[in-house]
C-alpha cells in the first residue's frame, strides 16, 4: 500500500513538474516577452537602454535556462511574479481573488450535483413514458448550450422579464444566483450522464435479481442497493469537472462582471499579462493533480473491492 | 496498471471535455449481459437522426452557398433600419447597423464550421500521429508521449486555448489552432489504445508472419482497423469545437468584428439584451441546435459501428 501511495505521489509531482514547464515554454521562453511587448509601446517614450534596464528589473534579460531555474524557485516559494498590467504581485491578486472564484465555483458545483441527481431520480420514476427519454436527453442538451449565452439568456429571462433577480446592486447572495446557476447547468450534464449509465448498469446486476426476488420494490433498490453502487464512480471524473467549473467559472465572472480568477485570467489575455495566465495555468493544473491523486487514494477505501485487490498487489 | 482499472470501467473519458463523454457506451454494458439495446433502427423511424442531418445540411449550405438563401449584405447596414425587431422584411430583426441578422447568421456559418473543421483537423492530424507513434513503437517513447498528453490534460482546456491565444495573439486562424490543439491530447489517447489492441489482434501478427515490414503493417492493417472509433470522436469534436471557438469569439479573440462569426455575434447582441433580445438569443439558438445535430450524428457513428 505504501508503495502504491509513494508512486502514484511521484507521478503526480512529475505530472506537475511537466505542467509548470509546458507553461514556461509556451508562455515565457518565446521571443518578444512581455515586458518588451509593454515597454516598447512608444506611448511610454522609452529608450533601448531603458527598456534593458526594466528587462534587468524584471529579470526578463537572463538566458532562458536561468530564468527556467529562477522562475521555478519562485513558483516554489509562492511568488508568482508580477502582473505587468496592475503592478502588483501576482500572489496578491490571487489572494484577493480566490475567494469568490471557491465560493462561486462551490455552490456551482453543489448545485450541479443536486440537478444531476434530480435528473437521475426522476428518469427512474416509474410511468412516465415519453417523459423519461425527455428528460434522458437533457445532460445532451445542457453540454450543447454554450455557457456565456446561458449566462446572458438568464440574465434576460430572469432579470430583465420576471424581474426575479436584480441585475443593478444585487445584495451579495442574490447576485451569485444567475452565475451559480450558469456554471451548474454544463457541469451537472457529464456528472448526470455517468449517474443514468451507473444506474443502468447496476440494475442489470444479479444482487438487483436477488433483491426484487425478496420482494423489493423498485424504488427500495434504487436507493438500497443501486444508489450507493451508482455514485461512487462519480468520483472518478472529479477533475475534469473541476477542469469545467474553472472554465465556467471564467466565462461567467466575464458575463456578470464578478470579480474571481475567471476575470482575472480574461484580463490577462486582453492585456497579454504572461505571468498572471502562467500562474493561474500552474495553480489549476495543480489543483488538477491533486484531485486526481486524491480520488486515486480515496477509491480503495471507499470501495472495500478494489482495497482487497489492492491488498493482494502490495 | 493502476488499481483504478476497474473504476476506469466506469468512464468513458479520455479528455477533460464533456462532450467527450457522451460518446458511445464502452464494450463493458455487452460483457455484463445486458439486454441488446435496439441498434440501427430504420432511419425513418428515427426523426431525431433526420432532423439532425437536415439541420446540418442546411447549416453546410449556408457555409457553401450563403447568396441562395439571403439578398443583403452581411457587413453593410442598411440606412434607417437600425435595430428593427422581427418582421416580414427581416425575419430575425436587424442590429444596430442596420445589418440583417439572419443574413449574418447564414455568412458566420463559413466562419464558424470551417474554424471548427480546421481545428478537429488539427487535433485528429497531430493527435493521431502521436498516438500511432507511441501504440505502435512503444518502448520509452510510447512512456514519454503519454506523460505528456497527461499533462495536456492536466489543463483545464480553457486556461490551455488561453495560452496559445496569449502566444499568438487574437484572430480566427489562431483561434482554431489554439480550439485544436487542446484536442490533440484525447485524440492521441484514444488513437493509442486502439492501436494497441489492434496490434495485438492475430490477423497483424500473420501479416508479421507472413513477412510484412514494420511499416507495411502499420499502413496496411494497425491504421486503417484502429481509425474506426476515431470516427465517430471525430465529429464529437467537431461540435465542441464549434462551441469552445463561439466562446473564444464571445471573449473577442477570435475574427474580429464586422465578422459575423456567430460567438461574435451574441457578443455583439448582448449590448442590446433590454431592447433587442433576439439579437442574442437567435445566434445562440443556432448553435445550440447545429452542436446538437453534429452530437447527435456522431452518436449515430458510434451505434453504428459497435
Amino acid at each position: 500500500m505504501a508503495r502504491y501511495i509513494f508512486s502514484r505521489v511521484g507521478q503526480a509531482l512529475l505530472v506537475l513538474w511537466a505542467a509548470f514547464t509546458i507553461s514556461f515554454v509556451l508562455l515565457q521562453a518565446m521571443p518578444g516577452d512581455a515586458v518588451l511587448i509593454k515597454f516598447q509601446n512608444p506611448e511610454y517614450g522609452l529608450n533601448a537602454v531603458q527598456i534593458a534596464e526594466i528587462r534587468a528589473a524584471y529579470d526578463a534579460d537572463g538566458s532562458v535556462v536561468l530564468q527556467y531555474v529562477h522562475t521555478i524557485g519562485n513558483f516554489l516559494t509562492g511568488d508568482f511574479g508580477y502582473s505587468l498590467q496592475a503592478g502588483v504581485a501576482v500572489s496578491a491578486q490571487l489572494a484577493a481573488n480566490l475567494p469568490s472564484t471557491i465560493r462561486l465555483a462551490g455552490l456551482a458545483f453543489a448545485a450541479a450535483a443536486l440537478l444531476a441527481v434530480i435528473i437521475a431520480v426522476l428518469s427512474n420514476l416509474p410511468g412516465l413514458g415519453r417523459l423519461r427519454s425527455f428528460i434522458q436527453s437533457l445532460p445532451s442538451l445542457f453540454v450543447s448550450i454554450p455557457t456565456f449565452w446561458l449566462g446572458i439568456m438568464l440574465i434576460q429571462i430572469f432579470s430583465f422579464r420576471l424581474r426575479l433577480v436584480p441585475v443593478i446592486n444585487p445584495g451579495e447572495w442574490e447576485g451569485l444566483i444567475l452565475p451559480v446557476l450558469t456554471i451548474a447547468l454544463p457541469v451537472s450534464a457529464p456528472m448526470a450522464q455517468i449517474l443514468l449509465r451507473n444506474i443502468d448498469e447496476v440494475l442489470t446486476r444479479p444482487f438487483v435479481s436477488v433483491a426484487r426476488a425478496k420482494g423489493a420494490s423498485h424504488t427500495f433498490v434504487l436507493w438500497r442497493h443501486v444508489a450507493k453502487n451508482a455514485l461512487l464512480p462519480v468520483l472518478t471524473v472529479a477533475g475534469v469537472l473541476f477542469g469545467e467549473l474553472l472554465a465556467g467559472a471564467v466565462i461567467t465572472e466575464t458575463v456578470f462582471g464578478l470579480n474571481g480568477i475567471g476575470s482575472l485570467a480574461e484580463q490577462a489575455v486582453n492585456f497579454q499579462d504572461v505571468a498572471v495566465l502562467q500562474a493561474i495555468v500552474v495553480i489549476s493544473a495543480a489543483a488538477f493533480v491533486t484531485i486526481n491523486l486524491a480520488v486515486d487514494l480515496l477509491y480503495p477505501v471507499l470501495d472495500p473491492r478494489l482495497k482487497a485487490k489492492l491488498g493482494g498487489v502490495a | 496498471m493502476t488499481i483504478l482499472d476497474t473504476a476506469e470501467r466506469h468512464r468513458n473519458i479520455d479528455s477533460p471535455n464533456p462532450l467527450d463523454w457522451i460518446s458511445p457506451a464502452p464494450a463493458a454494458e455487452e460483457a455484463v449481459g445486458a439486454p441488446a439495446k435496439v441498434r440501427a433502427k430504420p432511419i425513418l423511424i428515427q426523426p431525431g437522426l433526420v432532423l439532425a442531418y437536415i439541420i446540418l445540411a442546411v447549416a453546410l449550405l449556408w457555409a457553401v452557398a450563403p447568396g441562395l438563401f439571403t439578398s443583403y449584405d452581411p457587413v453593410q447596414g442598411l440606412p434607417g433600419q437600425q435595430l428593427k425587431a422581427p418582421s416580414a422584411l427581416h425575419f430575425l430583426g436587424t442590429d444596430a447597423l442596420g445589418r440583417d441578422l439572419y443574413t449574418r447568421l447564414v455568412y458566420g456559418a463559413l466562419h464558424s464550421l470551417s474554424g471548427a473543421v480546421a481545428a478537429v483537423a488539427i487535433g485528429l492530424l497531430v493527435g493521431t500521429a502521436l498516438g500511432v507513434i507511441a501504440g505502435s513503437v512503444g518502448g520509452w517513447i510510447d512512456e514519454v508521449i503519454m506523460r505528456l498528453v497527461d499533462v495536456l490534460l492536466s489543463i483545464p482546456v480553457l486556461l490551455l486555448s488561453l495560452s496559445i491565444i496569449i502566444l499568438l495573439g487574437f484572430g480566427t486562424v489562431n483561434a482554431a489552432i489554439a480550439v485544436g490543439f487542446t484536442s490533440i491530447a484525447s485524440f492521441a489517447r484514444l488513437v493509442r489504445s486502439e492501436v494497441v489492441s489492434v496490434r495485438r489482434s492475430e490477423y497483424v501478427e500473420a501479416a508479421f508472419g507472413s513477412g510484412g515490414t514494420f511499416f507495411k503493417v502499420l499502413w496496411r492493417h494497425v491504421l486503417p482497423n484502429s481509425l474506426t472509433s476515431v470516427i465517430a470522436f471525430t465529429a464529437l469534436q467537431v461540435g465542441s469545437a464549434i462551441l469552445q471557438l463561439s466562446t473564444l469569439g464571445f471573449l473577442g479573440y477570435g475574427a474580429p468584428p464586422p465578422t459575423p462569426e456567430w460567438g461574435l455575434l451574441i457578443a455583439e447582441g448582448r449590448n442590446y439584451i433590454a431592447t433587442a433580445w433576439w439579437l442574442t438569443a437567435a445566434p445562440g439558438v443556432v448553435v445550440v441546435l447545429v452542436v446538437l445535430a453534429v452530437n447527435r450524428v456522431s452518436q449515430a457513428i458510434g451505434r453504428a459501428q459497435q
